[in-house]
């Protein structure tokens, strides 16, 4: 018995973009009813998902092709505790940013197109995450990637264009560069399906072309996902755009479609080297390292936001690095898990707390109308809940107890010191500090030091649906330490953790073994 | 294996171009050589020595056929890759409009 919620996941979004851009030129207001009912059926139906699935594995085969003497032919969508969890973070921000654009985006105009574009961003991630298939996984990602070019550009000015410009350069070098490597793939395998090709390659592993397919992807999705030294595109592409688009970008897109891929590829479809590994986690470190760096000196809010992105996304792949080197190893499998579980906890925590910052950014911009940090100030006063949410989140992300970021840090570090990387735990301490320190700045410059405000005294609160996405987004923030809670980890993070550290689990219900 | 090396050629081309050009349209070009490299490469994986096109013929049981799986990914390659084209002329055309030039060197006002 197949689930019909595997396809709909992506059926129900695209349609709705569609239909925004038909009806909504007649219906006015059409367009918000349709994008956030979409979303909100995506939550519900991702929450039936999630509880349905638990640890066992949802395969649906689209079309009904049945193995043929095991091999698998055709599209398969494959819902895991992995992607369960990323499923959940792509439509629960989705969902509050479209709320947030209620009003947000009423100042631009062509409404429809953003609604739309926003449709058909959500429906491409969801496929990334629901694919398969590896040809699959490139095709919704387009989706996915060129709606977001189109959303950066939304505001066409001078700033917008040249970031948008930028993005799809490296965007585009980035998707050929992943082509390249799934035809190397096809080459030697002759089969697209993951499960697949990691039983027809695992007898080639340590041979030039595996290696070459490895780095091929390493470098396709490590652009994707802006590790460090890909990291050029992401300041600019992510303060550009309009805030609940950065919102997407910095606390889904990169995750969906680069660190979700390169964790599936790299734990579930190659047989895991030592070598890679430590290039993986070295990756991940130098991202934490120069990614704050990079951030402190900001006074634009939103690039400042943007490269903390780049910082904190370098904790999750180096803790999925550290839970690589222990496996290739094959020693301390429960320090591993510990690990990997560390890193899924902050992909969850990220996704809270840096859209809620960024939501913020856009409301003191929306009320402003400026983003140098110099220039404004004393809005703690004026902007309660601007100011509240925006102290939950950063509270969170420099990792100060009891907020979510507190927790899943200390379990990576903790990870670390018992891995004996002596290193990488100081350096997560250390980068720890620098992000509280870049925080403080951005509290005192926006909410207090009020004599150095440039802006009018006639400052408001904004409007409510943009309060309400941003408290909503903080209450998540401070309910997410729960997860610390073992009962609550077994549920939420147990059966993702199993489905990396154990790759049989993924690939035996495909294959049908 | 010439084939490969002159597909791979073509990719560096492209890459070559990328990186040098200065005007915005060069760019865009050099990236379509790039990704036609890429398709090249996709079809020629696809090629067997002597087939005919994947079309079954019954009275011909012993045909030896082209793997047809590379084309149509090819032809779903191409689909996107003329996506990403029209939108990345689209936005050249507005950033002509605001910044009256198509040099690189002077569109600069994100840095840092």
């Amino acid at each position: 018995m197949m689930n019909p919620l595997i396809p709909l996941m992506v059926a129900v979004p695209l349609a709705g973009g569609f239909l925004i851009m038909i009806l909504g030129k007649f219906v006015r207001d059409l367009n918000k009813y349709i994008a956030t009912l979409s979303l909100l059926f995506l939550v519900a139906a991702t929450l039936v998902l999630m509880a349905g699935t638990g640890n066992k594995e949802a395969v649906y085969r689209v079309g009904g092709w049945d193995n043929i003497n095991g091999i698998p032919v055709g599209i398969y969508l494959v819902a895991d505790g992995l992607s369960a969890i990323v499923l959940c973070i792509i439509n629960i921000v989705g969902l509050l940013s479209v709320i947030y654009s209620f009003t947000y985006i009423s100042r631009y105009r062509s409404e429809n197109n953003y609604y739309a574009l926003f449709c058909l961003m959500v429906a491409g991630m969801n496929g990334v995450v629901l694919s398969g298939d590896i040809f699959n996984i490139f095709v919704f990602l387009e989706i996915a990637a060129i709606s977001s070019y189109a959303l950066v550009a939304f505001g066409v000015g001078r700033t917008e264009l040249e970031a948008t410009f930028k993005y799809q350069i490296l965007g585009g070098m980035a998707s050929l560069i992943i082509l390249f490597g799934i035809g190397f793939i096809y080459w030697r395998t002759k089969t697209l399906n993951i499960a697949d090709i990691r039983s027809v390659m695992g007898s080639e592993t340590g041979k030039p072309i595996y290696l070459l397919v490895q780095m091929l992807l390493l470098c396709g999705f490590g652009l994707k996902a802006a590790v460090i030294p890909f990291h050029a595109w992401l300041p600019d592409a992510h303060s550009s755009a309009p805030s609940p688009i950065s919102a997407m970008l910095s606390g889904v897109l990169i995750k969906a479609v680069g660190i979700y891929v390169l964790i599936r590829l790299f734990f579930n479809m190659f047989t895991i080297s030592n070598e890679t590994a430590v290039l993986i986690t070295t990756l991940g470190a130098l991202s934490m390292v120069f990614g704050v760096f990079l951030a402190i000196g900001q006074w634009d809010i939103k690039r400042l936001l943007a490269y903390h992105s780049i910082s904190q996304m370098g904790y999750v792949v180096m803790s999925a690095g550290m839970g690589m080197i222990l496996l290739s190893k094959g020693i301390k499998p429960e320090v591993a898990a510990l690990a990997i579980a560390g890193g899924l906890f902050h992909l969850i925590n990220h996704a809270a707390f840096k859209s809620l910052l960024f939501l913020n950014a856009g409301a003191i911009e929306y009320r402003t109308g400026t983003r140098d940090l110099k220039e404004m100030g004393g809005l703690a006063g004026l902007m309660p809940a601007t100011y509240s949410s925006s102290l939950v989140a950063s509270m969170s992300i420099s990792g100060i107890p009891p907020f979510n970021g507190f927790f899943s840090k200390l379990i990576i570090i903790i990870a670390a010191i018992m891995a004996k990387f002596y290193l990488l735990a100081v350096i997560a301490v250390l980068v720890s500090i620098i992000t509280l320190a870049s925080f403080l700045k951005f509290q005192r410059y926006a909410f207090y030091n009020r004599e150095a405000a440039k802006t009018g005294n006639n400052i408001r609160e904004v409007p409510f649906p943009m309060v309400l996405s941003m408290v909503i987004m903080a209450l998540f923030c401070i309910l997410l330490s729960l997860v610390a809670i073992p009962q609550i980890r077994d549920v939420v993070l147990t059966p993702a953790v199993n489905v990396l550290i154990d790759p049989q689990l993924y690939t035996s219900p495909i294959l049908g073994m | 294996m010439t084939v490969y090396l002159l597909c791979f050629i073509l990719f560096l081309v492209g890459l070559y171009g990328i990186i040098t050009r200065r005007n915005l349209v060069k760019i865009v070009i050099s990236l379509s050589i790039m990704e036609f490299s890429v398709f090249l490469f996709l079809a020629m994986i696809g090629y067997v020595e002597g087939g005919s096109a994947p079309i079954i013929d019954p009275a011909a049981p012993d045909t030896i056929y082209v793997d047809p799986l590379p084309q149509a990914m090819v032809l779903t390659a191409i689909v996107i890759g003329l996506a990403t084209t029209a939108m990345l002329m689209s936005v050249i055309i507005r950033i002509y409009r605001k910044y009256k030039t198509l040099d690189i060197r002077e569109i600069k006002n994100l840095r840092g």
